[in-house]
C-alpha cells in the first residue's frame, strides 16, 4: 500500500517534470536551424521541394507549433527517437548499444564514492578535531578540487605509462579474445581506473556530507543514553549513530546520479570507453542534434529512475518517511 | 565588519584567500607579461620547463608558451567562474525568491521547471546549449550559469518559506509595501548568508565545468585555457608528461582557494563556531 502511494506521488511529480524537459528540447529543436527532413533530404543528396514537402507531411513536421510538438511528443512516447544521420542507424539503437558501459561506470563510481566516504568520513567524525579530522577533511577538500579528468590522465601516466599495472583505455583487451569470467575480470581491470576517477569527486561530497551528520547526530540525546546504557563505543557508532546519519547521504545519490552522467562524458573520452558520455561528445562534435537530444530524454528517464528506487530505498531505511510528506 | 574579522580567524578563510591573490595576480599580470597572444607559436616544441629562460614553463607539442597560456588561462578561468556564478545567481535568487515569497501555483510551477534543470545532467544540458549557440566566452559563461542555478533557486526558496511567516514582515504588509519591495529589500537581504556561502561552490564547479569542455575542445577556440592545455598534454602524456600536470594543478588551486574562502565565511557566518 506504501508502495503504491510512494509510486503514484513519485509519477506525479515526475511526469510533469519529463514534460517540461521535453517541451524545453522541441523549442531548442524549433532554434535550430534546419529540421529531420533536412538532414535526410542532405544524406539523400537532393533539395527537391515537393519531395521535401512530402516527406514534412508524412513526419507530422508541417503544420504549426503545436501540432508538431503534440506529433513530437507521441512519437517520444513510442520511444521513437528519430534517425541519426553520422550513424546510419535509429537513434534509440546507438543509444542502447552505449548504455551498458555507462551503467556499469556510473553504478560502481557512486557505490565507491558511498561506501569509501561513508567508511572514511566516519573516521573522521570519530577523531572529530584531532589531526586525523584534519588530514582527511583536507583530502576531500582536494579531491573535491582535482578535475576528474586531469585525475584520469595522471592515473594513465602512473599506472598505466610508467608502472603499467592497467591499460590505459578501452572496455577490453580486444587482442586477447577472452571469454566467460576472463572476460568480466578484463572488464573490471580496463574500468578500475575510470571508476575511481569518476568517484574522487562524489566521494568527497558524501565524506563531507556524512561527517557533518555523523557529528550532528552524536550530539543528539539519544546517543548519551545508548552510552550511559553502557553499550560499547563501536556498538554506540555503527548501530545508532551511523544509521541515522546515513539517511541525507541516501537523499543526494538521487541529486548526483544525474551529476555522474555529465561527469562521464569527459571520462568516457579519457578513457576512450564506448558509452553514453563519449555518444553526447561525438554528437556534439557532428553536430547530430538528434542523437544529443535522444541522449537528454534517455539520461533524463535513468535519473528520474534512479530517484525513484532512492525513494523506495528511503523509505525502506527510514519507516517515518510517507509520501508526499 | 565582524564578519570579516571571524572571516581572518578562520585557517581554511585564509589559506584560501592567499591562493586566490595568487590566482588573481596571474590573470591580473597576463597581459604585461604575456602581451603576445597566448595561443600563437613562440618557438621549438615540447621545450622541458626550467630550462630556456624564455619559456620558463617550456612549450606545448606546437611550441606555443606554456606559461602564456598558464596566465592567460587564470583569466580565463576567473572571468567564466566570476560571471558564471553571479548568473546563477541572479537567476536562481529570482526563481527562487519568487517561488517562495508566492506559494500556490507559481510555486509549484516554478519548482517543476527548477527540477526539469535538475534532472537534465548539467553537463549534458551545457553541450546542447553550446550545439545550439556556439561558444564564444561571453555566452560560454552565461551558459554555464544556466545550468547552474536550481540549487540556489532551492536555497532562496526555502529561506522564503521561513522568512515570509515572520512577523517583520507582517508589519511590512500592513505598512502596505508593495510585494517587489518586501521581496527584495526586506527579506532577501536576510535571505542571502547561506546563498553567498553556496556561490563559492557554484563558482568551483563553473570553473570545472569550463575546463571540461575546453579539454574537450568545445570552448571557445580563440581563448587560452587551462583544460585546453590539459588537452594539448593529453597527446604528448608518454614524452612531455609535465605539458598536462601544469594547468591540471592551476584548475585545482583555482578551485580549491573558492572552496577555502567558501568554507571561511560559512564559519564566519556559522554563530555556533564564533568564540566571542
Amino acid at each position: 500500500m506504501r508502495l503504491l502511494r510512494l509510486t503514484l506521488h513519485r509519477l506525479a511529480v515526475s511526469v510533469p517534470v519529463l514534460l517540461i524537459i521535453l517541451c524545453g528540447v522541441f523549442l531548442v529543436l524549433q532554434l535550430a536551424p534546419g529540421d529531420a527532413v533536412d538532414a535526410l533530404l542532405g544524406q539523400m543528396g537532393t533539395a527537391d521541394a515537393t519531395l521535401a514537402e512530402q516527406l514534412r507531411e508524412q513526419y507530422g513536421l508541417s503544420g504549426n507549433a503545436a501540432s508538431r510538438l503534440v506529433v513530437y511528443l507521441w512519437r517520444l512516447v513510442r520511444l521513437d527517437l528519430g534517425f541519426s544521420v553520422s550513424y546510419n542507424q535509429p537513434v534509440l539503437d546507438v543509444i542502447l548499444s552505449r548504455l551498458p558501459a555507462t551503467l556499469a561506470l556510473v553504478v560502481s563510481a557512486l557505490a565507491l564514492a558511498f561506501f569509501a566516504g561513508a567508511i572514511v568520513g566516519v573516521a573522521a567524525a570519530t577523531k572529530f578535531g584531532r589531526w586525523q579530522d584534519t588530514l582527511i577533511s583536507l583530502l576531500g577538500l582536494v579531491f573535491y578540487a582535482a578535475p576528474s579528468f586531469w585525475l584520469g590522465l595522471m592515473g594513465i601516466l602512473v599506472f598505466s605509462v610508467w608502472l603499467g599495472w592497467l591499460p590505459s583505455g578501452g572496455l577490453q583487451d580486444l587482442s586477447a579474445n577472452y571469454s566467460g569470467p576472463r572476460l568480466v575480470l578484463d572488464m573490471a581491470r580496463h574500468l578500475l581506473m575510470p571508476t575511481v576517477t569518476l568517484a574522487t569527486i562524489y566521494f568527497a561530497i558524501y565524506l563531507r556530507v556524512i561527517r557533518a551528520s555523523m557529528l550532528e547526530v552524536l550530539s543528539l540525546d539519544f546517543v548519551r543514553t545508548a552510552r550511559a546504557k553502557g553499550l560499547r563505543e563501536s556498538a554506540v557508532i555503527y548501530r545508532h549513530v551511523l544509521r541515522n546519519a546515513l539517511l541525507p547521504m541516501i537523499t543526494i545519490i538521487g541529486l548526483q546520479a544525474g551529476a555522474m552522467l555529465g561527469g562521464s562524458v569527459a571520462i568516457e573520452s579519457v578513457f576512450s570507453l564506448p558509452g553514453l558520455g563519449r555518444l553526447a561528445y561525438e554528437a556534439v562534435v557532428q553536430r547530430d542534434l538528434n542523437m544529443l537530444l535522444g541522449i537528454v530524454f534517455m539520461s533524463s528517464i535513468l535519473v528520474i529512475v534512479i530517484n525513484f528506487a532512492v525513494d523506495l530505498l528511503y523509505a525502506q531505511i527510514d519507516p517515518r518517511i510517507e509520501a508526499g510528506a | 565588519m565582524r564578519t570579516v574579522r571571524f572571516f581572518l580567524t578562520s585557517p581554511a578563510g585564509i589559506i584560501g584567500l592567499v591562493l586566490l591573490v595568487l590566482v588573481l595576480a596571474m590573470a591580473a599580470s597576463a597581459g604585461t607579461l604575456y602581451p603576445n597572444d597566448p595561443l600563437s607559436l613562440a618557438g621549438r616544441p615540447l621545450q622541458a620547463p626550467f630550462v630556456n629562460p624564455r619559456f620558463v614553463l617550456g612549450t606545448d607539442s606546437s611550441g606555443r608558451d606554456v606559461a602564456a597560456q598558464m596566465f592567460h588561462g587564470a583569466r580565463t578561468s576567473l572571468l567564466i567562474g566570476i560571471s558564471a556564478t553571479l548568473v546563477a545567481i541572479v537567476v536562481g535568487v529570482l526563481v527562487g525568491s519568487i517561488s517562495g515569497y508566492y506559494g500556490g501555483w507559481v510555486d509549484v510551477t516554478l519548482m517543476r521547471i527548477t527540477e526539469a534543470f535538475q534532472t537534465v545532467p548539467n553537463f549534458i544540458l551545457l553541450l546542447v546549449l553550446v550545439v545550439i549557440f556556439g561558444a564564444r566566452m561571453d555566452l560560454l559563461a552565461f551558459m554555464i550559469g544556466l545550468v547552474s542555478w536550481t540549487a540556489v533557486a532551492r536555497l532562496t526558496r526555502a529561506e522564503f518559506l521561513t522568512l515570509r511567516q515572520r512577523e517583520f514582515v507582517q508589519a511590512c504588509r500592513v505598512l502596505g509595501m508593495g510585494d517587489l519591495r518586501i521581496i527584495f529589500r526586506e527579506i532577501l537581504p536576510n535571505a542571502l548568508p547561506p546563498v553567498i556561502v553556496y556561490a563559492s561552490i557554484v563558482m568551483a564547479f563553473s570553473i570545472l565545468l569550463e575546463s571540461a569542455l575546453a579539454f574537450l575542445g568545445l570552448s571557445d577556440p580563440n581563448v587560452a585555457s587551462w583544460g585546453k592545455l590539459i588537452a594539448d598534454g593529453r597527446r604528448v602524456l608518454r614524452t612531455a608528461w609535465y605539458v598536462a600536470t601544469m594547468p591540471g594543478l592551476a584548475v585545482l588551486i583555482a578551485v580549491l582557494s573558492v572552496s577555502l574562502i567558501g568554507q571561511g565565511i560559512n564559519d564566519a557566518l556559522n554563530p555556533r563556531l564564533r568564540r566571542d
